[in-house]
């Protein structure tokens, strides 16, 4: 099935199988491999971008689900070779270990200032329950989020 | 020549961010799965529905006719390749042989049978369904206790007790010690399977060249060295032909502490297809296929004093080893049993361990690796006999530890601890909470009828694997410092980090001794081809021990670069720092840059000295080092559902020396989850058939963020005697630390109830019924 489909900017027009998920396209296919897959059922958000402004689990979709979409990637998200303000956050707070979550939950903590520039703690954490970290405890994250919020990452 | 002398800052020590995660942040880094290679293959694995089966029949004609498949290998293929490694070596532990296909039998749910290999990942998995096994299902045993009960099914024939192995460890006069004894306290303990759940699973690229006779294997690895060794040699390749990879690693905990049968199965594919081979492990596969954690039952037996002296401990412990032995299994109980005396001076111990074959996913080494168990155990022990003797569990803990002028302290399982203040993390923890204060506001609480818990742990921790005779492979490690010609330096090491930080703190040690920017150091490892050889990191042993190594590389490192600067300055009397040598007589100095390039011009070389700037060590410590701390838990329990809510966590850790604080306090938060994870939440349960019930993140129940308290990490400094760099290590501490202080403090809160043990993970309907049943 030819889609087609914009990507941090850029257009894309593949012929992709229906059964393809939007993850293995950006992957595989398109060679964005920045969003990971750490379930592919769901449950981890490590695979989180953005499609038309929302934040989805891009394991949870299809490629072609995406035709005539505006999708974000974490590649995207730098602006002429200057980080984001979540980036940028997430480093200075050590928000990362292993750094495998840190992709979908750059984007999952984007996605939460987006809607409340700024978050309590308790908000904080139920933004991004549904991204699992098993190296950080959250807490940095939690501290990198703060951090993106005080400098108005969600203005 | 310059004169002026440059004036550096100390990096050791300074909360500095991290060099690694530019690339982790941008989506850059290189995990195995982002590796795409021309003429690259798919693998997909079919494993064993059932726990214990005989194979009648495989047919693999319907998937190896299906579209894009290449290839389908059985265990009639891989026979001769292997088998899987067991490098503890215990008296009379019974090894089965593991192939790394089954051949005609099965042991547990997960158990690769045959691999299909195809054009693109989707049409494997496609095939993989294809491939009919006809099976004929025997009974299985998956609880370690119900295992060696007469009766039992055996999970390998030859062995009809299930068995493994029997090891028995004793110091003193155990005996004399409960004769004596005014009290004993008496208690079974378990420490639940947990599944170590990395959030990058495991995957393997495998590239050979035939042509050339040399495999790549990409790997997803805390051990590239030890993975090289040991899979070449289940290949049968000469080990020089096969370069390992650990491209960036998405987290291990022990669980990629491993030779696995699928690296050696993908080197075999590539060598049978002659292209590169990828398989990428399903989290499914992960949660049966990789290895778990824990899975004790523990009886306990501590004779003390009316006064609270410890005389004595005893321990029977259960281990489930599930059906195979894997690289460390067998050996990670016996850490528990060298630990069983955690910070106390009690010179009488006893301890048995029954190493049971159980049809389950073999257990091994997961963040703490026997530590977080032994000191569960001892932890829960202690609070029991202070809740026997009506004292107070600060006050018991103060009077047993060894005491600051017995260092270095020879323990009874034959350990000696290297330094300590084991009595300071505790008083200031107690400060910090103000404990006095807190034990009258739980007074008041439970007046009211709420269930409040205040929970002590000290914990005591063998860190820095370790002196090479006590340790399985080797317990040194490889540093090398290079030099460029402009000046620029390169540290390799073996250390195999996995997110702990080394390309920061390593590079902080290195522009430390050379006195020159950390810009300008780059940090390399995980690669055979690069680093000479390596251990790899786990066991809290990468800065303890890699960057001690690191440390002596950069020593003999500037003996040369003095030699080089006193041919240049013509004067045999200089001195090297920050990043000069000076020769203060003459008022002259020369920088690094001219040292590093001057080095390798070669122009006049000094006396009895090669040309070039590269120095390697491989260090081998002397013994292991001992961090310890203490952490209070305070907890409330709503007495309508069972739900605790930790309102406080203080960690105060004694990790030695830190060489990055901002690095140290996320080792704590990440340990301290792992191991709060284990005491509320994590559990890996089989039913009675051996299939794992939790497998799958919507049953096993890790940890997420609006479930983790703060966690408040405080420090003491103690520096260790056995490395120049005073460094413990940190990476399994909060682990270590947090199950016994939860558990402590839940039993605390539910003690005037009669409550005296619960066994982990505290779910609320089991502290409801507690709760419940207490009333009544
Ligand atoms: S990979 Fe998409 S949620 Fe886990
Ligand atoms: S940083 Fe490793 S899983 Fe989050």
């Amino acid at each position: 099935m030819k889609i087609n489909l914009t990507i941090n900017g850029k257009k894309y027009s593949p012929d992709v199988e229906p059964r393809l998920l939007l993850i293995h396209y950006l992957r595989d296919v398109a060679g964005l491999t920045g969003a990971h897959i750490g379930c592919e059922t769901s449950l981890c958000g490590a695979c989180t971008i953005e499609v038309n402004g929302k934040s989805v689990k891009s394991c949870s979709m299809f490629a072609v689900q995406a035709d005539g979409a505006d999708v974000l990637t974490i590649e995207g998200l730098a602006q002429d070779g200057k980080l984001h303000a979540m980036q940028e956050a997430f480093w200075n707070q050590h928000g990362l270990q292993c750094g495998f979550c840190t992709p979908g939950m750059i984007m999952a903590c984007k996605a939460i200032l987006d809607h409340n520039p700024n978050p309590s703690d308790d908000e904080i954490r139920h933004g991004i329950e549904g991204n699992l970290c098993r190296c950080t405890g959250y807490q940095h994250i939690v501290n990198s989020v703060k951090a993106a919020a005080a400098a108005g990452a969600g203005k | 020549m310059a004169t002026t002398i440059i004036q550096t800052e100390k990096l050791v020590g300074k909360r500095i961010r991290r060099r690694e995660d530019p690339r982790l942040i941008t989506g850059t880094a290189t995990y195995v799965d982002d590796i795409q290679m021309p003429g690259m293959h798919h693998a997909a694995i079919v494993r064993s529905p059932h726990a214990a089966a005989k194979i009648r029949s495989i047919n693999i004609k319907a998937a190896a006719e299906a579209p894009g498949v290449v290839a389908v290998f059985t265990g009639k293929d891989t026979e001769k390749v292997g088998p899987v490694p067991c490098g503890a070596s215990l008296p009379g532990l019974r090894v089965p042989h593991h192939y790394i296909l089954a051949i005609d039998r099965v042991y547990l749910v997960g158990h690769p049978v045959a691999v299909v290999v195809a054009t693109d990942r989707y049409l494997a998995r496609d095939a993989a369904d294809l491939v009919e096994v006809e099976w004929e299902v025997l009974p299985a045993v998956a609880d370690p206790e119900k295992a060696i009960a007469p009766g039992a099914p055996p999970v390998h024939p030859q062995w009809p007790d299930n068995v493994a192995f029997v090891y028995h460890q004793e110091g003193g006069d155990v005996d004399k010690a409960f004769a004596e004894a005014e009290v004993v306290v008496k208690q079974r303990i378990t420490s639940q399977r947990l599944i170590p759940s990395a959030m990058e699973t495991r995957g393997v690229l495998a590239e050979w060249r035939g042509a050339d006779r040399q495999m790549t294997l990409y790997t997803s690895t805390q051990i590239p060295h030890l993975v090289r060794t040991l899979v070449s040699g289940m290949l049968g390749l000469e080990e020089n032909r096969m370069r390992v990879i650990a491209p960036e690693v998405g987290g291990g905990f022990g669980s990629k502490l491993n030779v696995y049968s699928e690296e050696a199965l993908m080197g075999f594919v590539s060598m049978k297809i002659g292209k590169p081979v990828k398989w990428i492990e399903s989290r499914r596969e992960n949660f049966l296929c990789t290895i778990h954690g824990r899975g004790h039952v523990d009886y306990f037996e501590v004779a003390a004093k009316k006064d609270g002296t410890i005389l004595g401990i005893k321990l029977k412990l259960i281990q489930d080893q599930g059906a195979y032995h894997q690289l460390l299994g067998p050996a990670i109980p016996t850490l528990s049993v060298l630990m069983m005396p955690g910070l106390y001076r009690t010179k009488n111990v006893r301890a048995e361990i029954v190493g049971v074959f159980t049809n389950c996913t073999p257990t091994d080494a997961y963040r703490g690796a026997g530590r977080p168990e032994a000191t569960h155990g001892i932890e829960r022990m202690v609070d029991i006999l202070a809740d026997e003797l009506k004292m107070d569990p600060a006050e018991i803990r103060l009077k047993n530890f060894v005491h600051n002028e017995e260092f270095p302290f020879p323990t009874a399982t034959g350990l000696t601890y290297d330094s300590g203040d084991y009595a300071a993390p505790l008083q200031k923890a107690m400060g910090i909470v103000d404990y006095k204060k807190l034990l009258a506001e739980q007074a008041e609480a439970r007046k009211q009828g709420k269930l409040m818990g205040i929970g002590i742990c000290t914990y005591g921790e063998i860190c820095g694997f370790g002196p090479s005779p006590a340790t399985p492979a080797g317990g040194w490690e490889c540093g090398t410092v290079r030099v460029e010609p402009s000046g620029k330096v390169t540290v390799l090491t073996g250390s195999c980090h996995h997110g702990q930080g080394e390309e920061t703190t390593f590079a902080q040690i290195a522009a430390d001794e050379l006195g020159v920017d950390i810009d300008d150091i780059l940090v390399l490892r995980g690669d055979t081809a690069i680093v000479p050889y390596g251990i790899g990191t786990f066991g809290s042993r990468a800065t303890a021990i890699g960057g001690t190594a690191l440390y002596f590389a950069l020593q003999d490192l500037k003996v040369k670069i003095k030699k080089f600067g006193a041919v240049l300055l013509g004067s045999p009397d200089v001195s090297f720092a920050n990043g000069q040598v000076t020769c203060n007589k003459m008022g002259k100095s020369v920088s690094f840059k001219e040292v590093a390039a001057a080095s390798y011009r070669a122009m006049k070389l000094p006396p009895n000295t090669e040309p070039g700037l590269v120095s390697t060590h491989f260090w081998e410590p002397p013994n292991f080092t001992f961090g310890f701390g203490a952490h209070i838990a305070v907890t409330e329990i709503d007495p309508e559902t069972g739900q605790i809510t930790v309102r406080r966590y203080l960690a105060v850790d004694d990790c030695g020396n830190i060489i990055n604080p901002l690095l140290v306090d996320g080792q704590v938060h990440g340990g301290v989850a792992q191991g709060m994870g284990q005491a509320l939440w994590e559990q890996g349960v089989y039913d009675d058939n051996g299939q794992l019930i939790t497998g799958e993140y919507t049953d096993y129940a890790m940890p997420r963020a609006h479930m983790m308290p703060w966690i408040q990490s405080e420090h003491t400094i103690t520096p260790s005697p056995v490395n120049p760099l005073g460094v413990k290590g940190v990476g399994e501490a909060g682990t270590i630390g947090a199950s016994p202080s939860l558990v402590n403090s839940v039993v605390d809160a539910l003690s005037h109830l009669g409550v005296r043990h619960i066994d982990m993970p505290m779910t609320p309907e089991k502290i409801w019924k507690l709760v419940a049943g207490g009333k009544n």
